[in-house]
């Protein structure tokens, strides 16, 4: 379980996190949405210790690694894995080199037991093949297919998404959120997602939070978050009119 | 008096900035002695910095030594002392001009590419992804770097003051017809043990130098394309000049 209390950050002399709560449950896929500029990935980055927060705890299991560095932050890191919204994958490695990577550096394994594993991973989520391309041949959908099998190839407990989504066409998009669903089921691990994607994001999650003004406002369970009577809220989850809020309901729906 | 403020905040913004620096090295140095010891990276970075750098060294040296020996030649003529070029040759290459040229030209290939790579790694989150896989950055990415400058650099220097003073030899003797044994000989009795130490000190000090320098700006490039260029053009600005002032300041120690 992650659990995150009294969360301040400032940056750049603007506050972005004002002393923020929330706990995540594990095993469960959690969106986080706001407002772009909002602090989501902020959010997201202190959650793994990329970011220190200026006041507050942020508790993974018992651990609190908001003042951890060095070796004692990697050794919870290693229970992590994050897919950014840009991939991130090294351009210098092709796609199986990026996978393998985590598994040569951090489990020592060679040869046959690394292909094997690298290889049912970029089957798992549609790049079986692909493995001798680099990065730069990939179309963005490709790219976050393999940042996500870069991040499940160490089988982790726990999966950060930042808008993994972000400058994807709509099919593309559906296919990531399915993919991302699908292997969230099937590990059971523990998923922390940040979106824009109204209202897919109430068709995919378990949980939706919602981020305002430096503080989760919002936190309940995907088919309650959409009666919220909070105007602001209402206001940002049917888009200011463009998506009903039929429309989010019927993706919740959906869902369940 | 908002001047004085004005003058407190840079002073403060240096004095932080110097400090991030000197962790940033000393963290460098840490990470390195932890184990796994990244000896396919190094290796992998030697012969980036040290390998490919060859030709471009060997290149400046040989016209640096060629123009010592056509100005040495003239020059000592003038004083019937042509017999000792060889020596005016090799001091001013083994004691300044090998280390110098040879660090500046590093900079210029190898060390403006450091920055390059490791602020695009930055500015695409890779540097991010790396820390996320419990893999330190300062490890994987900066210290193979670090070590391998202070390898690669005093080994290109000796290349260069060999280089240079067979350039000198090709000008002073081969085409303007200066004694071939007095060359020689005058290299022999003029350059001392003292000098060959203190050109490989000056290597070492350079290679960490620009390394630490270029690296450090890499890592801590702003988040854009324009980010990215200040970072490296400071870089190998910054890393030039520490290079001049430094060498004054080990010159004058060293002499």
């Amino acid at each position: 379980m992650i659990k995150l209390v009294g969360l301040q950050k400032t940056l750049g002399g603007q506050p972005v996190l004002r002393g923020l709560d929330l706990t995540i449950p594990a095993g469960r896929l959690t969106t986080v949405i706001g407002k772009s500029g909002s602090g989501k990935s902020v959010l997201l980055k202190h959650m793994i210790g990329l970011m220190h927060p200026d006041r507050g705890e942020v508790w993974i299991d018992g651990t609190d690694i908001a003042r951890l560095k060095g070796p004692a932050l990697n050794e919870v890191r290693k229970r992590f894995a994050m897919l950014f919204q840009s991939a991130a994958l090294f351009d210098s490695f092709t796609v199986f080199e990026n996978v393998a990577f985590p598994l040569r550096e951090k489990l020592h394994l060679k040869g046959g037991e690394v292909t094997r594993r690298v290889e049912e991973k970029l089957e798992q989520v549609g790049l079986a093949g692909m493995g001798h391309k680099f990065p730069a041949e990939l179309s963005g959908g490709m790219k976050k297919r393999a940042g996500l099998a870069r991040a499940l190839v160490m089988d982790p407990e726990i999966v950060l998404f930042d808008e993994p989504t972000t400058g994807l066409d709509p099919l593309l998009a559906k296919s990531i959120h399915d993919l991302i669903v699908a292997t969230q089921k099937k590990f059971g691990f523990t998923a922390v997602m940040v979106s824009h994607e109204i209202p897919e994001v109430f068709a995919i999650s378990d949980w939706v939070a919602m981020l305002l003004n430096g503080k989760i406002v919002t936190m309940a369970p995907a088919a309650e978050f959409v009666r919220t009577t909070d105007e602001e809220i209402q206001e940002f989850i049917t888009a200011g009119g463009t998506i009903s809020l039929d429309g989010v309901m019927a993706k919740t729906r959906e869902r369940s | 008096m908002p001047w004085i403020a004005k003058i407190g905040r840079v002073t403060l913004h240096y004095i932080e900035e110097m400090g991030r620096m000197l962790l940033f090295l000393l963290s460098s140095f840490a990470w390195l002695v932890r184990p796994p010891v990244r000896v396919y990276q190094m290796i992998k970075q030697l012969h980036f910095i040290g390998y490919k750098s060859t030709f471009v060294v060997v290149l400046t040296a040989v016209f640096t030594g060629m123009v010592l020996g056509l100005q040495g030649y003239y020059t000592l003529r003038k004083f019937g002392s042509e017999a000792v070029l060889g020596s005016a040759v090799a001091l001013s290459i083994i004691r300044e001009l090998g280390p110098v040229l040879a660090a500046l030209m590093v900079t210029a290939r190898a060390g403006s590419a450091m920055t390059a790579e490791i602020g695009i790694m930055r500015i695409t989150e890779q540097i991010d992804a790396l820390e996320t896989m419990a893999i330190n950055p300062l490890q994987y990415l900066i210290a193979p770097k670090l070590v391998a400058s202070l390898i690669g650099v005093p080994l290109l220097v000796a290349l260069f003051d060999v280089v240079g003073i067979y350039g000198g030899y090709l000008v002073g003797v081969n085409l303007l017809g200066g004694n071939a044994g007095a060359y020689w000989s005058s290299i022999e009795s003029a350059v001392e043990w003292k000098d060959v130490y203190g050109g490989i000190w000056k290597s070492v000090s350079f290679g960490l130098l620009i390394s630490w320098i270029c690296c450090y700006k890499g890592f801590y490039t702003r988040q854009s394309a324009e980010g990215l260029g200040t970072a490296t053009t400071e870089a190998v600005v910054l890393s030039s000049v520490m290079v001049l002032v430094w060498d004054y300041f080990l010159t004058s120690v060293l002499l």
